[in-house]
């Protein structure tokens, strides 16, 4: 981070001083904010050791969060599978060459873009239960799973169509020319480079529908936030609950996101060759600006990768 | 027909239309400010400053907002005793509630518009900062003669693609008993579960005619106020 930024210059003697009483008063009033939260903490009881030593014990991990943890990553796991599914049959839908296909598949995906997931839980939840078709027990899951899956399945199939949109034309001209139908054309030459491409994109969905998962919450589905509540109840320790939790969907949560950045990173450096095939995904923070300076070491490396002539 | 019109005549539906477009534009007004800060700060030459922008995006947007807006009402305000509202008034809980809900919404999506508008900065070509450094421009007047006005033009398509999540994200407010759309629509399902397909429709309507037209003004903003380079 030290490295120079273009937005101001190599302080100097005075400016360095400045830099440092700007620095101490920042850091001052970050530990005042700090300090004020840990004295309100204290006043409300907040640190007494009896709320947080319950988190030391196994009973709490085996009894309340590993079976949250385990909640939130079932219904994400089954959710992201099943909306690749659905994005892949939405997304070919739009590039398909009849009108009436493209039409329909655009219109759901408009559709389960434009409407809340948490609205699409309550309805399928409400749904299952009037026809009976879940078991009782199993209701709240597949009802997260079904708003997840519809919201997260059109996504995809956008990112799916802007990785193909974004290939260069001389592939499918080139599919054609030797004779395959536009159909195979798409399933045997576009999708596979789309997909090589939106990878990262898909990963960083992950963090999307393991964060919406908590929506499950509102429709009593046992996840990592509702044993929130549930060890508040028990343990009468309601704050520090709602910390560590956090703190698991975080450490969750960042480690997807790291992945992402190095799928990233390591597909720009691999097919680099290749040029066609950096989506316009990737080209996304591509330009040469004055994040160059700001991003990560290599984002000023897809300034020359980055629009390929399309 | 009747049973529709019955339904029709027992819930506000634009009461609760409205509900939601007051959280919107109340959390999109404070999440651009305090995102704004954020922005400046992740760029600023202050490393504690730095530091501390990238802890807030990452901590904020790795975190699912039904937890923050639930911690707003069950942590901050029943625990903590928070209070956003006058405690006199016979209206208390509800704006409370309402106000709460709108601190959670903006703190959470405060992290996206600080990316978003960090992408913005990332349009604007390196010669423009040098130029301003090269007249005597110090960082923040660089920042606000030169490089933000572009980098908000640049950013308007993200900042828009972030407006429209909020729009959908305020149904989370739900949660903690704001009477906006999901709610409305959770009360209408648990009497009316033989309208489900109507009910359904109607309000998944209002948001594809909420959030349509802004997806498309955002996008035209876009390519109108683009810097042409």
């Amino acid at each position: 981070m030290s490295t120079s930024s273009v937005l101001f210059d190599a302080p100097g003697p005075r400016a360095r001083r400045r830099h440092r009483i700007v620095a101490v008063v920042a850091a001052l009033v970050l530990a005042a904010i700090l300090a004020w939260v840990i004295v309100t903490f204290a006043h409300k009881g907040q640190l007494s050791p009896g709320k947080w030593t319950p988190f030391l014990t196994g009973e709490i991990w085996t009894a309340y969060l590993l079976p949250g943890i385990g909640g939130t990553l079932v219904a994400a796991a089954i959710s992201i599978v099943l909306a690749l599914v659905l994005g892949f049959i939405l997304g070919t839908g739009r590039l398909s060459e009849h009108v009436v296909v493209r039409a329909v598949a655009g219109v759901f995906t408009e559709f389960f873009r434009a409407v809340p997931v948490l609205m699409m839980m309550l309805f399928a939840f409400a749904l299952y239960a009037r026809y009976d078709v879940v078991p009782g027990s199993m209701l709240a899951l597949a009802g997260v799973i079904t708003g997840l899956m519809f919201y997260n399945g059109a996504v995809i199939a956008e990112l799916l169509r802007s990785g193909v949109k974004s290939l260069p034309v001389g592939q499918s001209e080139a599919g054609l020319s030797i004779g395959l139908r536009p159909a195979q054309v798409l399933r045997t030459v576009l999708v596979p480079q789309a997909v090589t491409a939106m990878l990262p994109s898909l990963v960083s969905q992950l963090v999307v529908v393991l964060k919406d998962t908590a929506l499950g919450y509102v429709i009593t589905y046992e996840e990592l936030l509702k044993k929130v509540d549930q060890i508040g109840n028990y343990k009468g320790n309601l704050i520090p609950a709602f910390l560590v939790v956090a703190a698991i969907y975080v450490l969750i949560n960042y480690a997807v996101s790291e992945l992402a950045g190095r799928l990233e990173r390591y597909m720009r450096r691999t097919r680099r060759a290749s040029v066609g095939a950096e989506s316009a995904l990737l080209a996304a923070g591509g330009t040469a600006g004055i994040g160059g300076q700001l991003a990560d070491a290599d984002s000023d490396r897809t300034s020359d990768a980055g629009p390929d002539g399309r | 027909m009747g049973q529709i019109n019955e339904l029709l005549s027992k819930y506000d539906v634009l009461g609760a239309f409205w509900v939601t477009i007051k959280l919107t534009l109340l959390s999109a007004l404070f999440a651009l400010i305090l995102g704004t800060v954020v922005a400046v700060m992740r760029v600023c030459p202050i490393s504690v400053l730095r530091r501390t922008g990238a802890a807030y995006v990452t901590v904020l947007r790795n975190t699912p907002l039904t937890l923050i807006i639930v911690f707003c009402n069950l942590g901050l305000f029943v625990t903590l005793g928070l209070k956003l509202a006058d405690a006199q008034s016979h209206t208390f809980i509800a704006d409370n509630n309402f106000r709460l809900a709108v601190l959670g919404l903006s703190v959470y999506h405060a992290s996206f518009v600080a990316e978003a508008i960090r992408s913005g900065i990332n349009t604007v070509p390196t010669g423009q900062a040098e130029a301003a450094r090269s007249i005597g421009l110090g960082f923040m007047q660089t920042l606000r003669f030169v490089v933000l006005p572009q980098a908000f033009r640049g950013a308007i398509a993200p900042l828009g693609n972030t407006f429209i999540a909020l729009t959908k994200n305020t149904t989370v407010a739900v949660a903690i008993g704001v009477p906006e759309v999901s709610y409305l629509m959770r009360g209408m399902i648990e009497f009316n579960s033989s309208l489900l397909f109507f009910i359904f429709l109607l309000l998944s309507f209002g948001f594809v005619v909420l959030t349509l037209p802004v997806g498309v003004a955002f996008t035209g903003l876009s390519r109108r106020l683009a810097v042409r380079r």
